[in-house]
């Protein structure tokens, strides 16, 4: 009977440590004070990040993506709260192809989608510059945001909008005071989400980066191509960190407004 | 379309325009009209379509691409389903197990395909250890063939498989294994004629899931896979880079016809659509 449990115990062990060695080897490496890659570190040190922050090529790219993800998340953050608004008091004939093309992105292989916004973008001059590469990244994170926003306006009791409107409120102050903070965290994950899929977006950066606006996830690719120093390790750690504090306060936030629906709903009647 | 003009509150319409039209300039139209190439160049016709079946290279790559995807299917299947059981079944362990599926979902592609790189080089920590502990005479070589990229794609596509399966696994009635047991039935025999197939669902929404990612995957085969095995989505872009747009958009074509025809086929089988729902990211 042990051996029963034992057995795939560690079968699901080892699977669990696939998963988790690769990115903790890398976390490892970053941490090494050799001056070439090898594992086990000989010893341990801040060399690679004192490269990394010391390095001109390497900060440059990394402003501009966080200066691009900012620019998606305000776009994406906008167009698609008010088009998940929207979206869900469409007659049924529209919601369809409209929700089909905002999603699409999600589905549509992403090389596909980079020729494409490459063939267009290359004609109206848009290919190296930041701003052409804001456009592009804010098309692939739309659909999170949308998603995300279109869950949290499915979960509220459309009974507390009636009630703002017929106790005398306009629709805007019913939007702003009822609508908008009941949908807040749905909309914070989504601006979550959509900073994440521009900051380490690739594909797209690969077609349209020019010498203009090089993005990190670029550079590190370009960099990948010549040598793999424990730099790139350094660099890789870091993006990790912040996505992992993101992505774990996006989780977070969505529990804490499924909580608090939970408990809205449960005490309603 | 006069009942929807009388009824209808322009407000909807107004508050989703700005986006639909946004994805139709910057996304929608470049994309369509890329396409266009693969029946405009030269002229109006079909040729660049009635050329494939002739065409070495593409059948090469198309068959390549497939079995790659095929092979991640089945290992992702493989290793994904053990944990979303474990998942499910061990409640004190699942914030660990899913602490250890998240950490690399949240990682970027590029990151991941690097430490795979790490790994698996030359010099890389496989072979590093298998030389120190006298199991080897010298290095293997893994990175730069097709068994890397099989390896780093089941890595960075394992999650996909694992959450619609646990999704499936947690939605069946625990009172159905306990009412097979309480019959009689072995362990193995209530998994196998009652978990498995009513967790079957969400096996097929993860290998849907997985395949079509698979089938479009480009990062990771450049960065880990063999010279000469290349993917579809890799001869898309050396043909853009060659500015072969006719052949480029044909490529993308059929790619895309793929992974949307599939998508459609599978819509059509019981239950997937449900066992899909938790999954957008």
């Amino acid at each position: 009977m042990t051996a029963n449990r034992i057995l795939p115990a560690i079968a699901v062990g080892l699977i669990l440590l696939f998963l988790a060695f690769p990115i903790l080897v890398v976390v490892i490496v970053s941490f090494s004070s050799a001056t070439y890659l090898t594992f086990p570190p000989p010893a341990f040190g801040l060399k690679w990040y004192a490269a990394y922050f010391g390095s001109a090529d390497w900060l440059r790219p990394t402003w501009l993506s966080l200066w691009v993800a900012g620019a998606v998340v305000i776009l994406s953050t906008t167009l698609g709260t008010l088009a998940a608004i929207g979206i869900a008091r469409l007659p049924r004939a529209l919601r369809l192809p409209v929700t089909g093309l905002i999603l699409s992105p999600l589905i549509v292989p992403v090389i596909v989608v980079a020729i494409g916004i490459y063939y267009a973008f290359s004609r109206y001059g848009l290919v190296g510059s930041p701003f052409g590469m804001v456009l592009a990244h804010t098309c692939l994170a739309v659909p999170f945001v949308v998603t995300s926003v279109s869950a949290s306006l499915a979960g509220i009791d459309p009974r507390l909008e009636q009630a703002a409107l017929s106790l005398g409120a306009t629709p805007r102050a019913t939007f702003f005071q009822v609508t908008l903070p009941l949908i807040r965290p749905g909309v914070l994950v989504g601006a979550l989400f959509a900073f994440i899929s521009s900051f380490d977006e690739l594909v797209v950066s690969l077609f349209l980066s020019g010498s203009g606006a090089v993005t990190l996830p670029r550079r590190m690719w370009d960099d990948l191509r010549f040598q793999i120093d424990p730099t790139i390790a350094a660099v890789s750690t870091l993006t990790v960190a912040l996505t992992v504090l993101l992505m774990a306060g996006a989780h977070l936030l969505r529990r804490r407004s499924e909580q608090v629906r939970t408990t809205a709903s449960s005490s309603a009647p | 379309m006069r009942a929807v003009q009388k009824t209808m509150n322009p407000m909807p319409l107004l508050l989703t325009a700005p986006l639909v039209l946004f994805m139709l300039a910057f996304y929608a139209v470049p994309v369509v009209s890329m396409l266009m190439r693969s029946v405009s160049d030269p002229t109006w016709t079909v040729a660049n379509y009635a050329a494939l079946p002739d065409d070495p290279v593409f059948l090469k790559v198309f068959w390549n691409t497939l079995v790659t995807s095929l092979i991640v299917t089945v290992g992702t299947l493989l290793m994904g389903y053990p944990v979303a059981l474990a998942l499910v079944r061990a409640p004190k362990w699942a914030p660990v197990i899913l602490i250890l599926i998240l950490l690399p979902f949240w990682t970027s592609v590029l990151v991941r395909s690097y430490a795979w790189m790490v790994l698996l080089g030359r010099h890389g920590l496989i072979n590093e250890s298998l030389l120190a502990a006298g199991l080897l005479d010298r290095p293997l070589r893994i990175l730069n063939t097709p068994l890397a990229t099989q390896i780093a794609m089941t890595h960075i596509l394992l999650p996909y498989m694992i959450l619609p399966i646990a999704n499936a696994l947690r939605q069946i009635d625990p009172s159905l294994a306990r009412a097979a047991s309480g019959l009689g039935a072995s362990p193995f025999a209530t998994f196998r004629q009652v978990t498995l197939p009513l967790s079957m669902p969400g096996v097929a929404a993860g290998m849907l899931l997985v395949f079509v990612l698979a089938l479009g995957f480009y990062i990771t085969p450049a960065m880990v896979g063999g010279p000469r095995e290349i993917t579809l989505s890799m001869l898309i872009s050396q043909q853009v880079d060659q500015l072969n747009w006719a052949y480029a958009a044909t490529l993308s074509a059929v790619l895309l016809a793929t992974a949307l025809g599939l998508i459609a086929v599978c819509y059509r089988l019981p239950g997937i659509r449900s066992a899909f729902r938790m999954n957008a990211r």
